[in-house]
């Protein structure tokens, strides 16, 4: 008996010291691997910190001698973009007024667009869904000069309120496509009890279908925030002085100085304007990735 | 008194497809109705029409004497229960309950006192906080149930409330089911494809096939007088033998003979008056096949069949023997001596026999 286990139990330790030098191999890749995707972040955050004499004189990599937020300072109310030299302050707020109203907008028509492809089927639904979808693909420089003359029709052209139009509009392929996914893994019976206990259209959207939406919302105004947010091609296209977003600031900040370029305030303005999606994926992370398989598995 | 549900002449298209044809169904108050048929059929359909939740093609409905043919389900005065349970997953089950009365703005006092009623009927007042994710199988068929009775309409519908469940709890339910019917006195129509549940529950049985009314009877009718062979075969477990036979009519009555693969050609003598044609087939149920001696009367006549299987099922034991071709059960009493590859005499109750056309598959006495 002895002699039979000895060689098993050998070559089981065997096994699990492989298996434990395979798991620290993987550890060290993965390591490495998240040391290069943050080696830009790092530079960018440590340039913003420097001065510019330090910036001209040390290294790259090297970390700050002296951290100064003066850089910060004038990314946010000093740069000069053009002939205006207020920082990206009123950039960022314009940012802010367009994606908060284009987000939620966006979300909630996507929302009853896929309740009703999902729960109240109608003759031509399905091609209905299937142009909606196309839209999702159609490259978005085609769309500009049409767009620009229904902005200009429509009399909001170089205004907030149409870079939100513009937005809401090229956001209902994704949301529709995202809320019909998840309400068709919706049993239909729910619809039909409503129904017979006398709710009607809205009443089954508001008080069935929007309390169990949760992780689609989530997913949805993740992605519609993200896209909006860093939307460069509608808002260089259609804003004028005074309406920009921030990304058109931000541009117009690196390609506006004279003289010294200051990499400093570059680099702030830069993290600055990419704050708020980073702030949205940290606080609602979770949520997405809960959100993009839930339907897979059934609950 | 008008007929609490009176269907005539409905018809239910699918573009091209029809799904339902020729319906015509009445029922009084208090019955309960029981839509019997497999998979397809239009049993589900039908109900789903019934309640307003599909469109019909031709035909009228009227629910409690007034037509509803055009009426939205919400104004049927109807409650319906469905096959997933379809509670409102984020609502409590009080809430699940009260739903529709605050859809139909109920004031509360009403709402708490019906709430009440129903969780105490049902038992399920310490439920009434969770959440139906919360529950098992056979209390989220209870709050199903009470969000139905807590309207208390002309008519409830059922859509196979018991085929989620496991055998054991679906027995239970059913007999609760029937009790509800009986202390309530509710006007039922239930949707199922399990033909014991339609004996134990019905006191109208519609049976049907590929949108077709095959018979509306009770469910002694449909069990003794099956109009046709497919009826004969889906009611009754186990099914009812069917046999080919000759029939040929001579003084006493009609000599009904039956090949045998092995032995002899099998006669058999129906003495009641019949005019049948040469080619029938027989159908007779398992239990009116009995072991010679334990079944007596005008009709039962005994002969030699070689046994070629049995089946001891507890209560019963199950003997098969082939006749004309065919594997026929007869359900003898538990101590039988049967032994598989023996002869044995059996007793065949003629007086119960059910004759049916070879064609058209139409019964004939």
């Amino acid at each position: 008996m002895t002699d039979l286990s000895m060689p098993q139990t050998q070559t089981r330790t065997q096994s699990a010291t492989g298996k434990i030098a395979l798991r620290w191999l993987l550890y060290v890749l993965l390591g490495l691997f998240a040391l290069y995707y943050l080696m830009p972040l790092f530079v960018m955050v440590t340039t913003s910190l420097k001065s510019l004499e330090e910036i001209r004189t040390g290294s790259l990599i090297s970390l700050p001698r002296e951290v100064s937020f003066d850089a910060w300072k004038t990314a946010w109310s000093g740069a000069c973009t053009g002939i205006q030299c207020e920082g990206l302050r009123p950039y960022f707020w314009n940012s802010v007024l367009i994606a908060v109203p284009a987000v939620a907008l966006s979300t909630l028509l996507g929302a009853l667009n896929g309740y009703v492809v999902a729960q109240w089927r109608f003759k031509g639904a399905n091609i209905i869904f299937s142009l909606m979808l196309f839209g999702c693909f159609i490259p978005f420089q085609v769309v500009l000069l049409p767009m620009a003359r229904l902005l200009g029709m429509m009399g909001i052209a170089g205004t907030i309120p149409g870079l939100i139009f513009v937005h809401v509009i090229y956001g209902l392929g994704f949301t529709t496509l995202f809320f019909r996914n998840y309400y068709v893994t919706i049993p239909a019976e729910l619809t039909k009890a409503a129904r017979v206990d006398g709710a009607g259209f809205l009443r089954i959207f508001w008080s069935i279908f929007l309390p169990l939406s949760l992780p689609i919302i989530v997913v949805t105004v993740i992605w519609q925030f993200t896209q909006i947010w860093n939307d460069f091609l509608f808002g260089v296209s259609f804003s004028q002085a005074g309406t920009q977003p921030v990304t058109v600031a931000l541009n117009n900040i690196v390609n506006s100085t004279t003289g010294v370029k200051e990499y400093n305030v570059d680099m702030a303005a830069a993290i600055i304007a990419g704050l708020p999606t980073l702030l949205v994926y940290v606080v609602a992370g979770k949520y997405f990735i809960r959100g993009l398989t839930a339907g897979s598995v059934k609950g | 008194m008008a007929p609490i549900l009176d269907i005539n002449k409905l018809y239910k298209n699918y573009g091209a497809t029809e799904i339902l044809k020729d319906i015509n169904i009445s029922i009084e108050p208090g019955d309960f109705l029981v839509l019997v048929g497999p998979s397809g059929c239009g049993k589900s359909t039908l109900l789903n029409c019934i309640a307003g939740l599909e469109e019909i093609t031709d035909g009228t409905l009227a629910i409690g004497g007034k037509d509803m043919t055009h009426v939205s389900p919400k104004d049927r005065d109807i409650a319906m229960v469905f096959q997933s349970y379809a509670l409102y997953p984020t609502m409590s089950v009080a809430k699940n309950i009260t739903f529709g009365m605050k859809v139909r703005g109920v004031d509360q006092a009403t709402q708490d006192a019906k709430l009440k009623d129903v969780a105490s009927l049902l038992q399920i007042e310490p439920l009434l906080n969770r959440r139906p994710s919360q529950l098992s199988g056979g209390q989220r068929q209870r709050v199903a149930m009470g969000r139905a009775l807590v309207r208390d309409p002309k008519l409830f519908l059922f859509d196979e409330p018991l085929s989620n469940l496991d055998a054991k709890l679906r027995v239970e339910m059913r007999t609760e089911i029937k009790k509800l019917h009986q202390t309530l006195d509710a006007s039922i129509v239930y949707v199922t494809h399990d033909q014991i549940e339609a004996m134990t529950l019905a006191t109208k049985i519609v049976v049907l096939k590929g949108g077709v009314v095959q018979q509306i009877g009770s469910p002694a009718e449909i069990y003794n007088n099956p109009a046709n062979l497919f009826v004969a075969d889906f009611m009754g477990s186990p099914a009812m033998n069917l046999i080919p036979a000759q029939a040929t009519r001579n003084g006493s009555g009609t000599q009904i003979a039956i090949s045998r693969e092995a032995g002899e050609t099998l006669v058999l003598t129906d003495t009641r008056d019949l005019s049948l044609p040469e080619d029938v087939i027989l159908g007779l149920r398992p239990e009116d096949i009995a072991e010679a001696g334990f079944r007596a009367g005008d009709g039962v006549q005994e002969a030699a069949c070689m046994v070629d299987m049995v089946e001891p099922a507890g209560a019963d034991t199950y003997v098969v023997s082939e006749l004309g071709g065919k594997h026929v059960t007869a359900r003898l009493h538990a101590e039988t001596s049967a032994q598989a590859g023996k002869m044995l005499n059996l007793a065949f109750d003629m007086s119960k026999v059910s004759y049916f056309a070879r064609e058209t598959g139409e019964r004939l006495n």
